[in-house]
């Protein structure tokens, strides 16, 4: 259950990131590859547990999906790899080189507008998502 | 009204940093990282404890850490090698940090060691996504959990440089299918190496240490599929590029001095050992003096 860990690094790395802004979290997206080894159920449960008392807390996380692609070097066939993943050529049996599908991003935040406070009242009648 | 701030950070960030500053700080030093990942009860202390063993015997300074959420049961037995061992207790954590190594390591670690063997908690899932600053990344398999354990925990096996079977002294009593789990290897990582060990009967285990110490003078290495976008990442930094929080966009950092990853293939089975040593599909097996200014690190 890696993903606490996770969720973890990513509340942190956000409050760091607009702790100047003076404004609560409304929403976080992340880009997750389905190679990455992190199951997105288990992040965002974890996310619950990690933002509260933060200035994530009651935020909504929004997880942006990546299929896997890949392309081989030596015919050029360029497909999804699937999972778990074939990372060889179907057509030629070269290794593949891996498009995407690793990602393990926070791409944005969307800050509330006005007093960071009121949203916290909210926050706690508000589920995370 | 919102505001929306793009972050574009990878989320791993502060590990991955922790990560290379371990390395540098191990690179210095003259020692090679060895991360031990495998499921619970699959014979990592056993092996390591026969790899410490022959390896103080043979006069390669080793040193030993290894990862329990409780216990020091590990450190107690690996200690019996001679080498120095520590424990680290993560308190219920299912993984090892790049961190947490380096608080353990730093005033302890031996002036001299060679190599450094880090047996990380017994997990195939958590472990798998946590660069600790290793050289060679081994992924671990007894005969007795199945054949389909490399294509059922992608990551783990998909990251290694390095695949070991062990338990192969009990294989035929419990119907180990060899093909399919080779064939499981090859899918979620060409070309990476396979030895097959027994830590009762001592088959191949000195196989396995002189493949470490080769990886460890930079003879040879192997860069998985899975670990190319991440390997130019630490890569471009080693170069002496800025270091931020933040990942590049995959398409847009090229390594510096133009080299690509993977792409030197040789035959399977080229080396002269006892132990079986393939691989899988002799390819993307690259030589690491082919690699101009990198010595041993291949994450």
């Amino acid at each position: 259950m890696h993903e606490l860990s996770i969720a973890v690094a990513v509340v942190e790395q956000v409050e760091e990131a607009v702790r100047d802004q003076g404004r609560a979290v409304e929403s976080l997206t992340l880009r997750i590859g389905e190679l990455a080894g992190v199951v997105p159920e288990a992040l965002d449960f974890s996310f619950g547990l990690a933002a509260e008392g933060t200035a994530l807390a009651g935020a909504r996380l929004l997880i942006e999906t990546v299929e896997a692609r890949g392309r081989c070097e030596g015919c050029g066939r360029e497909a999804p790899t699937g999972m778990p993943p074939v990372l060889w050529c179907a057509g030629c049996g070269a290794p593949l080189t891996l498009l995407g599908g690793r990602e393990l991003e926070i791409v944005r935040v969307t800050l509330a507008d006005g007093r960071p406070e009121v949203r916290d009242e909210e926050a706690s009648h508000v589920p995370h998502r | 009204m919102c505001r929306t701030v793009d972050l574009h950070q990878a989320v791993l960030a502060k590990n991955d940093e922790n990560a290379l500053a371990l390395r540098g700080y191990l690179g210095d030093r003259g020692t090679v990282a060895v991360n031990l990942l495998s499921s619970p009860g699959s014979g990592k202390t056993a092996l390591l404890e026969q790899l410490l063993t022959r390896a103080v015997a043979g006069g390669t300074p080793a040193a030993a850490v290894t990862a329990d959420l409780a216990t020091e049961n590990d450190a107690t037995r690996l200690a019996r090698s001679g080498a120095p061992v520590r424990q680290i207790l993560t308190d219920g954590l299912c993984h090892l940090e790049a961190g947490m190594l380096r608080r353990k390591l730093e005033g302890w670690l031996p002036e001299g060691t060679r190599l450094l063997f880090v047996e990380n908690v017994g997990n195939l899932v958590c472990p798998a996504s946590y660069d600790l600053g290793e050289t060679l990344r081994v992924a671990l398999a007894s005969v007795t959990e199945g054949e389909d354990k490399p294509v059922k925990y992608p990551t783990a096996f998909g990251l290694a440089q390095l695949v070991v079977i062990t338990k192969t002294d009990i294989a035929d009593a419990v119907g180990f299918d060899r093909e399919a789990f080779l064939r499981g290897v090859r899918q979620v990582n060409p070309g990476v190496p396979v030895l097959e060990t027994s830590a009762r009967t001592g088959v191949g285990v000195d196989a396995l240490l002189a493949h470490v110490l080769r990886c460890a003078a930079g003879e040879e290495t192997h860069v998985p599929v899975l670990a190319r976008e991440h390997e130019r990442y630490l890569r471009s930094h080693e170069n002496g590029h800025e270091h931020g929080h933040e990942h590049p966009p995959a398409d847009g950092h090229e390594h510096g001095d133009g080299h690509t990853h993977g792409d030197e293939h040789r035959p399977a089975g080229g080396h002269d050992h006892t132990g079986r040593h393939e691989h899988v599909d002799g390819r993307e097996h690259v030589h690491a003096s082919t690699r101009p200014g990198v010595r041993g690190q291949t994450r």
